[in-house]
């Protein structure tokens, strides 16, 4: 048995974000949409180190760079940095309980938006003020329910009871 | 919390450390941050990897066109028969307008030749749909359906029926990134209609307000005066709307007006653009960034009259479609 579970949930999921991050959204809400990349790939970099890595990480950067219109390599570094950190910590942050899970991932949102901005900012792009920490906060506020969504993939594909049943 | 199963696979471990990779990848995305921002020697990787990323998008906005179509195809024989009634109307009115333009036009031309100016050109217009998906949240931009391979470049001036939405900022194969005028970063060269009175309309994130900072506290600016393009700058031609003055406020001491203006072009409900094709060949044009520098030089005194301000203005003034919803 070579590869007892395969990566597809992880790969399917992550394309569902990434096209979850282009949906139309009336203008007025946009700045609220939850990062839904980001949070994607923290779960999976977390659940599963050996598979999702740096390298995923980074060419999704390059995805969304090219989807949003930034900078190349804007997202890339942001993601790249996001997947180390939670790669390091993975061991710890994967026996949280629930409530101290997401307030890491706000952390690390949140070191995904820093980077995102103080590129935009040598850049010369006009950052948009507080109205984009509100995106870093609808996402965490998502995190318990990404969180369960991605947990019964995981499991399925592992074929193991769910974390949370 | 169950321990992975990938654990036990040694065989899966990453053969060089994370760190290492880090580095790497850290250095990777800094290098084509610099080479994408300084110069333009990434254009074609962009235009590959947007082509090998257009399945996303289509896939993504393949729902709206196909919600759209659906409507349209059921709408009962009545509604078709009440649109065509009210576009007759519409063509009957806007040809008795055409009439007189075609007068005006053919004095217009001669007393630009009275006056030794420069010759206008008539625009072909390439009309565009706007692809239903979305850009950064914290910028004004679109995508077209229209690409390199129709004939887009960049620079290539944006607008609907109403006045200006914006210009082409990044050309695709299959599509287009546009910046409308609203942008933080989008300034366009305008006069007000009434008195010729030339300043920079500067974009300012929010998708229903202009600003005018460089006009002085002592200019001639009224409430509802109308910003036409005045084609400094060459991305826009002249003498298209661009905004209608809201709000003119004054500060003691400040010497420069804070003005607000409403866009002309209905930049939130369109989902059609027009496409200005220029009838000489494009040249490359001044990035959006270099446009206030270019258009704040010293003003050209030979500048060339605005073709039909007043009718132009008269012509576009009709109300955007009532069914044309936001959709993006």
């Amino acid at each position: 048995m070579a590869r007892p579970v395969n990566n597809w949930p992880a790969y399917f999921t992550l394309f569902i974000a990434l096209a979850l991050e282009i949906v139309p959204l009336p203008q007025s809400i946009q700045f609220m949409r939850p990062p839904f990349l980001a949070m994607t790939l923290i779960y999976w970099v977390m659940m599963w180190p050996q598979r999702i890595g740096l390298g995923t990480a980074f060419l999704l950067g390059i995805a969304i760079d090219i989807l949003h219109g930034q900078l190349l390599g804007q997202n890339a570094l942001a993601f790249t940095l996001v997947a180390f950190l939670t790669l390091h910590f993975h061991l710890q942050i994967r026996n949280f309980p629930l409530w101290q899970l997401t307030m890491t991932v706000f952390a690390l949102l949140a070191v995904d938006a820093l980077i995102s901005f103080f590129v935009d900012g040598i850049a010369g792009s006009i950052p948009a003020g507080f109205s984009q920490w509100g995106r870093v906060i609808i996402g965490t506020l998502c995190w318990p329910l990404l969180m369960a969504i991605l947990d019964r993939k995981r499991m399925r594909a592992e074929s193991r009871p769910s974390q949370f049943d | 919390m169950a321990l992975n199963t990938v654990q036990s696979e040694p065989g899966r471990f990453r053969s060089s450390s994370p760190g290492l990779r880090l580095v790497l990848l850290c250095i990777l995305s800094i290098a084509l941050m610099v080479l994408d921002q300084r110069n333009q020697h990434l254009v074609d990787v962009r235009k590959a990897l947007a082509v090998v990323l257009s399945p996303i998008q289509s896939l993504v906005s393949a729902p709206f066109t196909v919600s759209r179509a659906i409507s349209e195809s059921i709408s009962t024989r009545g509604q078709l028969l009440e649109e065509n009634r009210s576009l007759r109307e519409r063509e009957l009115v806007q040809n008795s307008r055409l009439q007189r333009m075609a007068a005006l036009e053919a004095e217009n031309a001669r007393l630009g030749a009275l006056l030794d100016s420069t010759k206008k050109v008539d625009a072909n217009i390439v009309i565009a749909e706007i692809v239903s998906v979305d850009m950064n949240p914290f910028r004004s931009m679109i995508v077209i359906n229209k690409g390199s391979r129709d004939t887009a470049f960049i620079g290539q001036a944006l607008i609907d029926a109403n006045g200006i939405v914006g210009q082409i900022t990044r050309d695709r194969y299959f599509s287009s990134e546009a910046m409308l005028v609203t942008d933080v970063d989008h300034a366009v060269p305008v006069e007000i209609a009434r008195n010729r009175l030339r300043s920079i309309a500067v974009g300012t994130g929010d998708l229903d307000r202009l600003s005018l900072p460089f006009l002085p506290s002592n200019a001639d600016v009224r409430e509802g005066d109308l910003l036409i393009s005045s084609g400094l700058g060459g991305t826009f031609p002249p003498g298209y709307p661009v905004g209608v003055i809201r709000k003119i406020q004054s500060t003691v001491g400040q010497p420069f007006l804070e003005i607000d203006a409403e866009p002309a072009a209905a930049l939130n409900r369109i989902r059609e653009v027009l496409l200005i094709v220029p009838e000489e060949s494009p040249q490359p044009e001044a990035p959006p960034e270099e446009l206030i520098k270019s258009a704040a030089m010293p003003a050209n005194p030979a500048i060339p009259e605005p073709a039909l301000v007043t009718d132009a203005a008269e012509l576009t003034d009709d109300a955007p479609e009532p069914d044309a919803e936001a959709s993006e």
